[in-house]
């Protein structure tokens, strides 16, 4: 009887709190950066595609809706000839994201993504790809990595020696 | 069994083995990097650290390394121990210091011993931060590709290329954290075994370059069972597919064949499967002499008027599976069926299996070769008609220095005291051969002679065995060395396509078992079904040259998979060409005899269809599809049944399955029986399962084909063989041939092939490694030989000998790019003494004339060929019109024009310097 009485008090009390619906679409919500809605494919510090086509997201996502083939530049870099994402099938739970090692794919605020043929939401890379760094803006996988690139020979890297000279005979 | 307590629990060792390798055997999970299965320990990762007590009072033990220390009854180890755990953790950390940053994009990533490694001592965080050495690459050629900085410097690879695999263009460079494994100077890596080093080495330094390109993770690729189609060996092979293209090669361990390497043919040969040559739909002539695509029901109308109440002819093919030779034949009944041998080949097979099917030796498998302790070669270049066997005889060399290990109480796998103990101390090798070849560097004996001589020197050799008093040095000589083993092994073969040779073979190894020897017989054949075609044959079959002969009588020629133009003469091409016979001809992949077809349809390849292939032991052997054929392609066996189903023949209408097939072969006749044994049938289950393709972690489902339709398709149903194109099921307790890859939790590498094992590099837990269908009677060859020499040539007149070449000379791998780019030109290869003779250098222009022949061919200078013979590279375009044992006269091409050298050099000479030297 007291609990009754305790709701109905309760329920009373809403009427003078303010309302947090709002008007949408007229109105925005506000949603934080990390909400997981649209995924993106994003770019390095210096405009370069970031995905490096590790396939890791492709493994980690529990629907298998990402689909992608690594290729490679002239200069021996990565990165995938195609990238699809069925997001028909997503359920935007974010862990391509936590795989990614590059910061290349990220989900955004946009949930907007309705469509009345489902087809239309396959997205390729064209979809997919933005030009900027998303969330994070200083990360380009390639300055660590130990591979050579165009415009970094061996050794140039981040915490990286110059290479060896196997010639040498200094003890 | 002797029993030692590892943390507190007795597990049961075998004698001599290492502590290694008994926690491996007990399902203990202890990392190791150095050691290798085939290779043993060497004791340089430090790894495999673990705590061995002296006695039961002591509590601190000392640490030591599991794969240097020998087990002994009642010893008390631990790996558990806070010391050990430890130090294993520290030995990575250590390890990981100079590793770069690379995983997301190293193609070992997924399948790395080093990530596994490094996951399983629990080592994740970075504590150094000061600067990480560095290396530059190598060109090492179009197969391997070096990513030197990811090194962890285990040796493996440097151990694998030149301590078992012979190579002399590789090793460690350099010193202390300077070390270095590559080339001398930028270059294609020289060993037929090359690729082995992706699997060898633990980490990426080594990938497989082609697969590279197109490349995906392990886990993402479709695999299946297979067997490798470069030659008769029938290496067990591990083909990935993705999207729809053959990616790539693993091996597939197989304990009698091939342990755990492959040639580089067998690994990087298959990319023809991706040509873009190959035939997608069916095609007919049309009146213009055009080819038009037609759909496949409309094929099999037009080839229905050309079959029903007409004279048919099959001619089959040595790379064309058991069953679609076997289905050929049975349709056209055996007097319309050619074995599509050519004729320098069929007698030689003919001989061939009469020799398997009387010797009183016992013929072999790869792994029983390698116990040999005294190997004669008789006329076959192994290294390059049977790769595979040519490693293993590597080993067997080695059987001496295993013995005086033995004697002095070192155990096998010590392998750096045993090749320091036995330093040059190998067994006998005798290689008899017409020309140089690639096992001349550990051979203690070695002699050129021509053909007929090898074959008399075998005759002669086998005489002297039996007693006979026979004067000439040599033989006595090798005699004396043959009958002071114990397991003595006679290789010989097809290679010299010289019946005569298999006949002396096969006398030596007769004699060696009357000398009550545990000798050895073991022949080599061309191609990969080689000997499943020439045990259909029978004394109906027809040669080539009689079908040729009786063109005018056939009205329809079905060609199963064979490009008649590398086994037929010009002449014989010409009158096929201009011939008014319906020509069928299924085949993979455009070539010259698909030119001359009228109707071509389109076969899958090995890849794509199921079959079995028997190899040179006579071992039938099944392969499964790795994906479903593309386009309008069916397996050769299923177009088969389709046409005889036209022709009004009820008997192969019948038949439903591909399980239908081999139960009609086993039935066909009692040497087949055993076939249905190969593998196991379509209906096989594991738990109610098939057998998965894809691994547990497959990815993409949703999404790979979502680019043509949002509604994915169901998975394709697989209803011939036993395995599913899907993830659902289990790899873990099927019969070995039907493992499509091998993964076990913790074990993304092949080094998990250990938890498949009953031992390490010991069978398979359910081993299935074919079925042997020829036996010996054991009555001896017998045959008193009666034969006709050539005899001595006039001047200028030399017989000409085949030589086969790993790259280039097998027909289908020669469509791949990266084999066709290391075949190099067609050459002739004389001695130095003809060369001087003749007036040319290596990479001028010989004209070699004789018979319909007149072409010109680069000079290659070889260091030995017998007298009176020079060499051709068999298999090459250029080489088709001449065959083996012709007698042909050379003159010098003035008018050749020198091919650029090739360029591998590139450490420094500019390509203009290097041409000026050498055109001076
Ligand atoms: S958010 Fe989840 S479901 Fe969507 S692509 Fe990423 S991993 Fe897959
Ligand atoms: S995990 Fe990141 S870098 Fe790797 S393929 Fe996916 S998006 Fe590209
Ligand atoms: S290259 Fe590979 S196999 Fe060779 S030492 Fe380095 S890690 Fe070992
Ligand atoms: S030895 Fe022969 S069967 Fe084995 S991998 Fe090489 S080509 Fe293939
Ligand atoms: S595996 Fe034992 S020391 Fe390397």
């Amino acid at each position: 009887m007291l609990s009754m009485l305790r709701t109905m008090w309760e329920i009373f009390i809403h009427l003078f709190r303010k309302a947090e619906t709002v008007q949408y679409p007229e109105e925005m919500p506000y949603l934080a950066p990390r909400y997981r809605g649209r995924i993106v494919l994003t770019r390095d510090p210096d405009g370069e595609e970031r995905c490096v086509a590790c396939n890791l997201c492709a493994a980690a996502c529990p629907v298998d809706c990402i689909a992608l083939q690594k290729d490679a530049r002239e200069d021996g870099t990565w990165y995938p000839e195609f990238f699809r994402i069925n997001f028909s099938r997503c359920i935007m739970c974010g862990l391509c994201e936590e795989a990614c090692p590059t910061y290349a794919i990220q989900l955004t605020p946009d949930f907007e993504m309705c469509e009345y043929d489902r087809q239309n939401m396959v997205y390729e890379k064209e979809h997919l790809l933005i030009n900027g760094v998303g969330k994070y803006p200083d990360y380009n996988f390639y300055r660590v990595s130990g591979i050579q690139t165009a415009t970094k020979d061996k050794g140039e890297a981040i915490n990286e020696s110059a290479p060896i000279d196997t010639k040498s005979l200094m003890p | 069994m002797p029993k030692v307590l590892v943390d507190g629990q007795p597990i049961e060792v075998n004698e001599g083995e290492n502590l290694l390798e008994a926690c491996l055997n007990a399902g203990l999970d202890l990392p190791y990097f150095c050691w290798h299965p085939a290779m043993g320990s060497v004791g340089s990762c430090r790894q495999c650290a673990v705590v061995q007590y002296q006695s039961d009072e002591d509590t601190n033990g000392r640490i030591v390394m599991g794969c240097m220390t020998e087990v002994k009854e009642g010893a008390r180890f631990s790996l558990e121990t806070e010391n050990a755990v430890q130090f294993r953790e520290a030995i990575i950390e250590s390890l990981m210091l100079n590793h770069p940053h690379d995983c997301p994009v190293c193609s070992e990533g997924g399948e790395c011993h080093l990530q596994d490694m490094t996951v399983m001592v629990g080592h994740r965080d970075r504590r150094y931060t000061g600067k990480k050495n560095t290396h530059r690459n190598q060109y090492l050629g179009p197969l391997i590709n070096h990513e030197m900085n990811r090194c962890i410097t285990c040796y493996r690879c440097e151990r694998f290329y030149k301590d078992y695999a012979g190579g002399k263009d590789f090793g460690a460079q350099a010193s202390r954290d300077r070390v270095f494994f590559g080339r001398q100077t930028d270059g294609v890596l020289e060993s037929e075994f090359s690729g082995n080093l992706v699997e060898v080495c633990p980490t990426g330094v080594f990938t497989d370059k082609p697969f590279l390109a197109h490349y995906s993770r392990k886990w993402d690729l479709q695999s299946a069972p297979s067997i490798c189609t470069g030659c008769g060996v029938g290496c067990n092979t591990a083909p990935g597919e993705r999207y729809g293209r053959l990616k790539r090669i693993h091996n597939r361990y197989n304990y009698d064949i091939n342990g755990y390497f492959i040639c580089d043919r067998g690994r990087f040969g298959a990319g023809y499967v991706n040509n873009k040559e190959r035939i997608d739909y069916a095609g007919l002539r049309e009146v213009d002499g055009s080819y038009s695509a037609i759909r496949h029901e409309n094929a099999l109308a037009t080839a229905g008027q050309w079959l029903n109440d007409k004279r048919v002819v099959g001619i089959g093919s040595p790379r064309a599976s058991l069953e679609s030779n076997f289905l050929l034949k049975h349709w056209l009944g055996p007097a319309n069926f050619s074995s599509g041998l050519s004729d320098a080949e069929g007698p030689g097979m003919k001989q061939l299996i009469k020799v398997l099917s009387t010797t009183k030796a016992n013929v072999p498998s790869v792994r029983q070769m390698q116990s040999a302790d005294a190997i004669l070669i008789l006329g076959e270049d192994v290294a390059n008609t049977a790769p595979r066997i040519s490693l293993a005889l590597r080993q067997a060399v080695r059987n001496k220095s295993f013995s005086m290990a033995e004697e002095a109480g070192i155990p096998e796998w010590q392998d750096a005291a045993v090749r320091n103990l036995g330093q040059d101390e190998l067994s006998p090798l005798i290689i008899v051969t017409s020309s140089e070849s690639r096992l001349d560097n550990i051979a203690s004996h070695i002699y050129s002679l021509s053909p007929d001589a090898i074959a008399d020197f075998g005759f002669s050799l086998a005489a002297r065995l039996d007693g006979s008093d026979i004067e000439d040095e040599m033989v006595c000589g090798v005699a004396d060395i043959l009958s002071q083993a114990s397991r003595p092994l006679v290789v010989s073969g097809i290679g010299s396509f010289s019946p005569d040779i298999l006949s002396s073979a096969a006398k030596v190894a007769d004699s060696l078992s009357n000398l009550n020897k545990k000798a050895m017989l073991s022949l080599c054949v061309s191609e990969s079904n080689s000997m499943g075609v020439a045990m259909l044959s029978d004394e109906h079959t027809l040669s080539l040259a009689s079908v040729m002969e009786q063109l005018d009588d056939i009205d329809t020629l079905v060609i199963l998979e064979n490009d008649l133009s590398r086994r037929l003469d010009r002449s014989a091409l010409q009158k096929l060409s201009e011939s008014k016979v319906n020509i069928i001809a299924l085949d993979v992949i455009e070539n010259s005899t698909l030119n001359r077809a009228s109707m071509v349809l389109p076969a899958a390849s090995f890849a794509e269809s199921e079959g079995s292939l028997v190899n040179f032991e006579g071992r039938a052997q099944r392969y499964f599809p790795v994906f479903e054929p593309a386009r309008d392609r069916l397996p050769s066996w299923h177009w088969l049944i389709k046409l005889a189903s036209l022709d009004n023949d009820n008997k192969l209408s019948a038949l439903a399955c591909f399980d239908d097939v081999v139960s009609l072969l086993a039935d066909s006749d009692k040497k087949w029986e055993e076939i249905v044994k190969v593998a196991p049938g379509q209906t096989f289950r594991d738990r109610g399962q098939k057998i998965p393709r894809q691994t547990h972690r497959y990815s993409g489902r949703t999404a790979m084909n979502a680019s043509v339709s949002v509604h994915e398709p169901p998975q394709p149903k697989d209803n011939e063989t036993a395995l599913a194109y899907s993830m659902e099921g289990l790899n873990r307790d099927q019969p070995s041939t039907l493992s499509p890859y091998v993964w076990s939790p913790g074990w993304n590498s092949n080094h998990s092939v250990q938890k498949f094992q009953s031992k390490v590099d010991g069978q398979h837990k359910n081993q299935t490694p074919g079925i042997i269908l020829i036996s010996s009677n054991q009555n001896g060859f017998g045959e008193s030989v009666s034969y006709e020499r050539t005899g001595a040539l006039e001047a200028n007149n030399w017989t000409l000998i085949p030589i086969a070449c790993i790259h280039g000379s097998e027909e289908l791998s020669s469509y791949t790019k990266e084999i066709a780019e290391l075949s190099g030109n067609a050459f002739i290869a004389i001695s130095e003494d003809a060369a001087n003779a003749l007036g040319v250098l290596d990479g001028d222009g010989l004209q070699v004339i004789g018979g319909s022949a007149e072409i010109s061919l680069e000079v290659r200078v070889v260091d030995r060929m017998a007298e009176g013979c020079v060499g051709y590279s068999v298999g090459y375009e250029e080489t088709l019109s001449l065959a083996p044992g012709q007698t042909v006269r050379l003159a010098k091409d003035a008018s050749w024009i020198r091919s650029k050298p090739h360029l591998i050099a590139t450490d420094g000479a500019s390509e203009a310097s290097l041409g000026e030297s050498l055109y001076v």
